[in-house]
């Protein structure tokens, strides 16, 4: 187990999900748009998250440094928890903020 | 083995007392050995800036210190890092719990693997690998 503690990747969505954007219906402007639903953790088969592993969770953490919510990251019920339990902890032992002003 | 708990402890201390850091480690470990329990691991994770500020520090050394044992060294543990002021914070975690739920997937997991090309003949194996690859660039 050799995560790197350094690496602080600030900020922003994950933007490199591979849920393509395209517009919903087809009249009415379109203005919702729909992102394909994948969660990542499902897909890399994660069972575990590890909450020193604070590059992954910064992913979900944008810059005010709050949890990005399930219908934005599209994370399954189950690893959402998992993420969130870790990010708890994390922010515990001051590895990620509070908030961020 | 299986009653014994497994815990992951990380405490931060005082960067000012960085030189201590072996020392500390070594008096928490032996405080863990007396009372029972085993330390399966000790990392010094390394100075690190802190998320926030804490009793006015801007950074800390991280130790982290995988523990195997019955809960009772976790409670002195705790009130020694508590009493001391090198320790900035501590967290401990307790890890057997969600360790084997997740060595219990995946051994699901690998069972299902290991049992779907024999009973579902040539044609699902294929696809199932093509899907692996077209999810892994998105890692």
């Amino acid at each position: 187990m050799s995560t790197n503690y350094e690496d602080r990747n600030r900020g922003g969505y994950d933007s490199d999900d591979d849920g393509d954007r395209r517009p919903m219906g087809g009249r009415g402007g379109g203005r919702r748009m729909h992102r394909r639903r994948v969660c990542r953790f499902c897909i890399d088969k994660v069972d575990l998250i590890d909450f020193k592993d604070v590059r992954l969770l910064q992913n979900y953490l944008p810059e005010r440094g709050k949890i990005l919510p399930r219908r934005i990251s599209g994370n399954c019920a189950t690893h959402q928890r998992m993420l969130a339990e870790a990010i708890k902890r994390a922010r515990n032992i001051a590895l990620l903020p509070y908030t961020t002003d | 083995m299986d009653n014994k708990r497994q815990y992951e402890v990380v405490f931060i201390v005082d960067p000012a007392a960085d030189e201590e850091v072996p020392k500390l480690t070594e008096s928490f470990s032996q405080i863990v050995t007396d009372q029972g329990g085993v330390v399966t691991k000790a990392e010094t994770m390394g100075k690190r800036q802190l998320a926030y500020e804490i009793l006015h520090h801007k950074d800390g050394t991280f130790v982290l210190l995988e523990i195997e044992g019955s809960g009772r060294e976790i409670a002195e543990l705790e009130r020694r890092m508590r009493v001391n002021d090198r320790v900035l914070r501590y967290i401990t975690v307790r890890v057997d719990e969600d360790r084997r739920r997740a060595q219990k997937l995946k051994d699901r997991r690998a069972r299902k693997a290991a049992k779907r090309p024999s009973h579902g003949g040539g044609s699902s194996a294929p696809r199932r690998g093509s899907a692996m690859e077209f999810a892994e660039p998105g890692e």
